[in-house]
């Protein structure tokens, strides 16, 4: 630090980014959505060259770069392929720890769904079964927390 | 591809805050050392990357801020939103594409913004940031799917911790250097299963620099170059459902091809050291099955046989690694800086005796989604 420093005040300046955003979720996420939302059923999309079923769905396949339009109605029971149970405290956390995110292998996908368990955590274990617990039909506003958590079996 | 060389190179001392340095000091001042290690003055700098991230800086066009600092006036500037080793390979096509001796100046402070929120921004937002995951929790979820499909145990991987803490400990610009036990790591508080506070890697502050130069202008700098050997770059899918955590094979794919690009065959033999991003104490050993030096599961043994010990056949993180020190952005470019360090014999007590070919690595995007690999030789390539 140089020498002048100490015979100065160092100042800081407190302030924020705080942007407002409003997404256009899409017309596949939006149906994707609305699924959850007016029928708590839950859908993907499937690419046929990968044999694969994507939860949440996706209009292109990552891996072939095909245009996916077939959709496929999955499970809202599955299975967790991994997760965490997280132990602190942050704002930005939906509920209060501790909870766990999880991976979730819904019956029919290929891939896992990233959502929340917050009961029974010492029953979570890698292949436990689980089944999605939707939000009273008049708090449901098409959001990925219209699923409230995910439930152990 | 032409032979092209790392002629200089800078990097702070890494701390939790720098109370005393804006970011503008932090690049001015590794710009400033960088040209001086390498024996140039600014005139000699024909472009200039900087890599920096709007949200941790605050700012938007963040990378443009920077600019007067980075000496950029009347340069051809330009910044990569990524880890420095994506923008050291930006830099090293520039030289490649014919754009002149390029700097490149990698910043951040992380004390200034909050890390979790930062890093909850990387998520989708329609589908994942509002469930509230950041840069922790997606990695205890990564460390607890590599731990069940090779049955690793928590034990395993506090080693990891234990060894780069104290590897840290020879490296003067290290944040944390600790003299652990391997009850210390077990003991630390649980954050997110299976990650405890010494698994993780700190929130740091500081900034590094490398300067990079063609053949005929490598020859006349200061110091012995660095050759640049192979160096690759290759994604995963973004989701982490959509990925098998537990297989990193966009690491495999860069480094087949950076070890292709070197003419080696076969990594633990043709590799003295390595630094590479072990932002939690499970990504080494998953690391060091990507870049192909032991099988799948496999990475964990490696410690416990010693191979990756300051004394192995393979030292990993002589430096202390990304866990003694986690400037965001800078880390995967303080790997270069570390590996050229090693290079040139110049790495004090943590050089790694007679080193003569590195590995320097960097992720980006969440649980390495995407990896950046580096072979370093005091050679040039034949």
């Amino acid at each position: 630090m140089a020498q002048w420093l100490e015979n100065v005040e160092p100042l800081t300046l407190k302030g924020q980014i705080a942007v407002p955003y409003t997404w256009w979720v899409g017309d596949t996420g939006s149906r994707f959505l609305n699924a959850v939302r007016h029928e708590e059923k839950i859908w993907g999309t499937r690419c046929e060259t990968c044999d694969a079923v994507f939860v949440p769905p996706k209009k292109n396949c990552g891996r072939c770069f095909s245009s996916l339009d077939q959709w496929v109605e999955v499970g809202t029971e599955g299975m967790v392929t991994a997760y965490t149970i997280v132990r602190f405290d942050h704002p930005m956390h939906p509920v209060k720890g501790p909870f766990a995110y999880a991976l979730i292998q819904l019956d029919g996908a290929d891939v896992g769904l990233l959502h929340l368990i917050t009961e029974d955590l010492d029953k979570l274990t890698n292949g436990v079964r689980v089944k999605a617990r939707f939000k009273e039909k008049s708090q449901r506003t098409g959001h990925i927390l219209d699923i409230e958590n995910f439930q152990i079996i | 591809m032409d032979n092209i060389a790392i002629v200089g190179i800078a990097q702070t001392k890494y701390e939790r805050r720098k109370k005393d340095k804006t970011y503008l000091d932090l690049v001015y001042e590794m710009t400033t050392a960088a040209l001086d290690d390498a024996g140039l003055t600014i005139n000699d700098i024909d472009s200039v990357v900087t890599v920096s991230n709007d949200f941790l800086d605050g700012r938007t066009i963040s990378g443009m801020a920077v600019g007067d600092a980075a000496g950029a006036y009347d340069k051809n500037i330009s910044t990569v939103e990524g880890d420095g080793t994506f923008g050291a390979f930006y830099g090293a096509m520039r030289v490649l594409g014919g754009a002149g001796t390029t700097l490149v100046v990698a910043h951040s402070k992380g004390s200034e913004g909050d890390i979790k929120t930062v890093t909850n921004a990387m998520f989708d937002p329609i589908y994942q940031r509002h469930l509230g995951i950041e840069g922790i929790t997606s990695s205890a979820i990564q460390a607890n799917a590599y731990m069940h499909k090779y049955g690793i145990t928590e034990e395993e991987l506090a080693a990891v911790s234990v060894k780069n803490h104290a590897n840290a400990m020879n490296n003067p610009h290290a944040q944390l250097p600790l003299d652990l036990t391997l009850g210390d790591v077990m003991d630390s508080e649980m954050i997110s299963d299976p990650l405890k506070k010494l698994d993780c890697s700190p929130v740091s502050d500081g900034a590094a620099a490398i300067i990079i130069a063609d053949e005929e202008q490598a020859k006349k700098a200061k110091k012995p170059p660095v050759w640049i050997k192979g160096f690759a770059h290759c994604a995963d899918e973004y989701l982490l459902g959509d990925r098998d955590l537990a297989d990193p094979r966009a690491l495999r794919e860069a480094a087949e091809k950076a070890f292709a690009m070197a003419g080696i065959d076969e990594p633990m033999g043709g590799i003295d050291v390595v630094e590479l991003y072990d932002a939690f104490s499970y990504m080494e050993p998953l690391w060091l099955e990507g870049m192909g030096f032991c099988a799948p599961g496999k990475g964990a043994q490696l410690l416990l046989d010693g191979i990756t010990a300051m004394d192995g056949t393979l030292p990993v993180n002589p430096s202390g690694g990304v866990l003694s020190a986690h400037a965001v952005l800078v880390a995967g470019l303080a790997r270069i800086v570390e590996v050229v360090e090693q290079l040139r014999g110049t790495a004090g007590a943590r050089q790694v005796k007679g080193a003569k070919t590195g590995l320097a690595h960097g992720i980006n995007g969440p649980c390495g989604q995407s990896h950046c690999v580096w072979i370093l030789s005091k050679e040039m390539r034949g």
